[in-house]
């Protein structure tokens, strides 16, 4: 460690001065200082005793000895080593003390989509309106906990049952019941074993876990993401380490799927690419590929052998029908492709924080699955050891019982339909507002709890500034904070911002 | 580039699954050894592996606070809004419950405080934050340690350097040794101690050595991070337990500290857990929490909120939190009675070993010296599980089966080969987990 500082203070010498000499001084000089073990806090030639943080430290020498202004504190790689440099060129060393090893840490940039909650929050404005987040609100603009969820939290409360350990891939019966529900219980490749089903920390856990899996098992092989997608789709693969690319899905002009881009990206990409798609409800633009559509992206992907990777965030909550939610899914399980599939609870069952969701592998045969499955809980025991229980049990008792089972359709259509009558709403409000002549039913071809107005940025902001409607600035709105009454307000916000900003 | 790798097997990729060049993974040394015992169909079965405690009938225990936070959520409307304030709450409750409510560091907020998936979660945030900022730094474990450190620290691609801190012959702590490799590690390391009830030994410093370790890392400048598994677990009393975090404290070291509430208050499957790091001030500690945040808002997003739920009840209210207290002195002194008796039973049966380590480790482990040869004919005959590296946790032992255990003992032990076992034993604690497909 001394050789790379005494070398690196060299380096810097000779941009100052040409005493390289100094080098085996400030090694020396180092550990003699650091054996005593004091805190000692001399500087400059040790006469003056003065208490500085690095930072005025460095302002210091800036100002006294009119050297150029230098990024000292990348030097600082101990915290107790400080190196400044007189302007004859000579290096001595000051110690500074209890700074932490983490110093150099900066704050990280918000998270776009949690940090609009967070600037709706803290405005004191009472027409504001929070379109960031996608948490279903009611009506009233409440969280809503389904009713199923009580009833079976409190089936859980009353059975007094234990809090052991999950298995590393989780709660078994949570397992089974999710492929089912994703495939169809009477999908043969349920019947042939050949699903492996881990349950994972909701969507973003499972998309991490087959992020690992890909990272160690295909290293090098990319994923291939929409653009636009979910915010942190990018975020998962960087820190998996697992390279990305897009492939054009929004369409602007036609506030529409690009289909051709679509296509032809995913043909241009390497042969054996993961193509994550969204299974139903497109985050965020709530725009979906037709059935034959879908037919037509199965084609090419089989054609340059990738893999399909599903991120299935919305069954049921789109369209109301889990079963029609799932059809992408389904349509390429039944070419007999092996595919992955991300899934989560946290919409269609509420249970936002409770983190409940599953990683789906379907493999060519049951050998493979198995194979699989170890796998992925070799990847699960350094992120967290096993799921958490309580969301599993929730889900467990919910689609384990049909009484409950058919109460939590009846749900998921009522939410479903809320989102298509605010739609609805919001279409005819700037059909009605806006004189423009400007076609706007692209709000009702779209599906799922987002909207993409086709705002640009500066139009977001306008929506957010003028007007205290909070939303991401890529342009999305999330209907689910939108409630009936609100929709004329919202309107008049978004024909201002569309028509009256650049 | 994968499908060369199909290729050079001579698999043809056409007809070749994905997942063909996928091999099964060999099972957890620890979890693994609960899914042996469930195959298992003999009545006189004993799971010793994995560390979740059993009352005196062996079965698992749901704390009476934790019952109580229930019933006290059970009324309240929980709302999906509410998990970021939880969150906050159990990270003000857990770094009061380690660092203490009145320290300046709880007072003056320099702590960056996140709340993680239990122990395993904490570890594996702080590890990715040391490998995003120290990329080349490594992380010093101890031998032995907890296994699934080494997966851990080498999923998140830091480094594993290890340093000597059980002496299988005296099988007590090797402290020379210790202070050796702290000494000749490079400076400014990365090292992770166990602050008390070592596992799986269950052999900890006293308090003269923590401040030996602690003078040696000052000198060193080496970074401490703590995993405290066991608050009140080891002794019975939570201040004593977070001893060696104070002198660290005290010392001036800005530390790292993982904390789990699973074992502490039988939150097994509910994974909650807090990572804290200190820092100089509320500044540094806002933008070091800021970049834990996005390790793991990219991991899983937020943690599950149940757990944390419960566990802000039950420190934030007096009544739970004294009924917490009583109950984890009543876990602790039911294991040191195991100990006792099993020590007892081993000794009277003429066992021609020395046993006094059952009763000197501490915490819910006993690490017995049983070679893996040793623990697999336990297994097979006796239907006894444990984990390979001899590791015994003493909370699945009861009144009722501790005489059988130790029989089982004595006959796999009886015939002596003492040194060579403790040679192998001492072999068992590399960690069975490898790369290989």
């Amino acid at each position: 460690m001394f050789e790379s500082l005494s070398s690196m203070a060299s380096t810097m010498l000779c941009g100052f001065s040409s005493t390289p000499t100094t080098s085996p001084t400030l090694q020396d000089h180092c550990k003699k200082k650091l054996k005593m073990g004091s805190f000692d806090r001399t500087i400059f030639s040790g006469k003056k005793k003065r208490n500085h943080s690095i930072k005025t430290m460095s302002n210091q020498i800036h100002d006294r000895r009119g050297i150029p202004w230098l990024p000292l504190r990348f030097l600082i790689f101990n915290r107790r080593i400080f190196i400044y440099f007189l302007s004859c060129g000579r290096i001595t060393l000051a110690l500074a003390v209890n700074v932490s090893r983490f110093e150099g840490v900066t704050m990280a940039p918000p998270d776009p989509i949690l940090g609009v909650s967070e600037a709706f929050k803290a405005d004191t404005n009472e027409m504001k309106l929070n379109l960031g987040v996608g948490d279903y609100r009611t009506e009233e603009l409440q969280p809503y906990v389904l009713n199923v969820v009580k009833k079976a939290e409190n089936l859980i409360l009353k059975r007094g049952e234990n809090k052991e350990y999950l298995p590393i891939e989780g709660l078994a019966a949570f397992n089974n019941a999710t492929a089912e529900l994703l495939f169809g219980r009477d999908n043969p490749v349920i019947e042939q074993q050949r699903v492996a089903t881990v349950q994972g920390l909701s969507g973003t856990g499972s998309l991490r876990l087959a992020a690992a899996l890909i990272e160690r098992y295909f290293p090098g092989a990319k994923v291939l993401i929409s653009s636009p997608t979910w915010g942190n789709h990018k975020n998962i693969f960087n820190d998996a380490r697992v390279p990305w690319s897009e492939y054009r899905y929004y369409d602007p002009k036609t506030i529409g799927l690009d289909f051709d881009g679509m296509i032809s990206d995913i043909k241009a990409a390497p042969d054996g690419s993961f193509v994550l798609l969204h299974g139903c409800a497109h985050n965020p633009t709530g725009i979906d590929p037709t059935p034959e559509q879908w037919e037509k992206i199965a084609d090419v992907i089989q054609e340059k052998k990738h893999l399909p990777f599903f991120d299935v965030a919305y069954q049921g909550f789109a369209s109301g029908s889990l079963d029609a939610d799932a059809s992408s899914v389904r349509l390429f399980a039944a070419r007999g492709m092996e595919l992955l599939v991300a899934q989560s609870y946290s919409k269609n069952l509420g249970l936002y924080s409770e983190r409940i969701g599953a990683i789906n592998v379907l493999c060519s045969s049951a050998d493979a699955a198995a194979r699989v499955k170890s796998q992925l809980k070799r990847l699960a025991r350094p992120m967290y050891s096993n799921p958490p229980i309580h969301g599993a049990r929730i889900v467990a008792n919910v689609v384990g019982n049909p009484e409950l089972f058919n109460e939590w359709e009846e749900e998921m259509e009522l939410m479903a339909s809320r989102i298509k009558s605010v739609r609805q709403k919001l279409f005819d409000s700037l059909s009605a507002k806006d004189k423009s002549g400007k076609d706007w039913s692209f709000i009702l071809k779209q599906i799922g709890m987002f909207s993409f107005t086709g705002l640009s940025k500066a139009q977001s902001d306008n929506m957010t500034n003028k007007w205290h409607v909070y939303m991401t600035k890529d342009g999305r709105i999330s209907l689910a904070g939108l409630s009936s009454v609100k929709c004329e307000y919202l309107a008049d916000a978004i024909v201002d911002s569309f028509h009256n900003v650049k | 580039m994968w499908r060369r790798c199909l290729w050079r097997r001579g698999i043809s990729s056409s007809a070749a699954g994905w997942w063909d060049h996928v091999g099964a993974a060999p099972k957890d040394p620890i979890l693994g050894v609960t899914e042996a015992f469930l195959a298992d169909t003999s009545p006189r079965k004993i799971n010793l592996g994995v560390g979740a405690y059993r009352d005196d009938e062996g079965r698992p225990v749901v704390l009476q606070c934790v019952r109580g936070a229930e019933t006290k959520l059970a009324g309240s409307q929980f709302l999906e809004s509410l998990p970021n304030a939880v969150n906050t709450k159990l990270v003000e409750e857990s770094v009061q419950l380690v660092y203490g409510k009145e320290t300046d560091i709880v007072q003056e907020r320099r702590f960056a405080g996140i709340q993680a998936l239990s122990g395993t979660g904490a570890c594996r945030l702080f590890a990715e934050f040391q490998r995003r900022f120290y990329p080349e730094s490594p992380i010093y474990l101890p031998v032995p340690t907890w296994s699934n450190h080494h997966n851990i620290w080498r999923d998140a691609q830091v480094p594993v350097r290890t340093f000597r801190y059980y002496h299988p012959d005296s099988k007590g702590l090797y402290f020379g040794a210790l202070m050796d490799d702290i000494k000749s590690a490079p400076d400014n390391s990365f090292f992770l101690l166990h602050p008390c009830a070592h596992n799986p030994t269950g052999v900890d410093p006293n308090e003269e050595q923590w401040r030996e370790i602690s003078h040696e890392f000052k000198v060193k400048n080496h970074f401490p991070f703590f995993d405290m598994a066991y608050q009140g677990l080891a002794s019975g009393d939570i201040d004593t337990d977070s001893k060696a975090i104070k002198i660290f404290r005290e010392d001036g070291h800005l530390i790292g500290c993982a904390q789990s509430f699973t074992k502490i208050m039988g939150l097994y499957g509910h994974r909650v857990g807090c990572l804290s790091i200190l820092s100089v001030d509320e500044n540094q500690a806002i933008a070091v929490r800021s970049q834990l945040q996005q390790i793991a808002r990219a991991m899983y997003s937020s943690p599950p909120v149940h757990g944390s739920l419960l566990v802000s009840t039950i420190l934030g209210d007096s009544q739970l939190k004294a009924l917490w207290e009583e109950e984890v002195k009543a876990m602790v002194a039911r294991i040191i009675r195991m100990r006792a008796k099993l020590r007892e039973s081993l000794e009277k049966l003429d066992s021609p070993l020395n046993w006094e380590h059952i009763t000197n480790q501490v915490g819910m482990f006993c690490f017995s010296g049983l070679s893996p040869e040793y623990v697999d004919h336990l297994a097979r005959k006796f239907h006894i599980y444990m984990t390979r590296d001899g590791r015994i946790s003493m909370a699945g032992v009861t009144t009722s089966n501790v005489d059988y255990l130790a029989n089982a003992i004595h006959e796999v032990t009886r015939f002596g080969q003492e040194d060579s076992s403790q040679r192998r034993s001492f072999n068992a604690f590399i960690p069975h987990i490898s790369y290989a497909n």
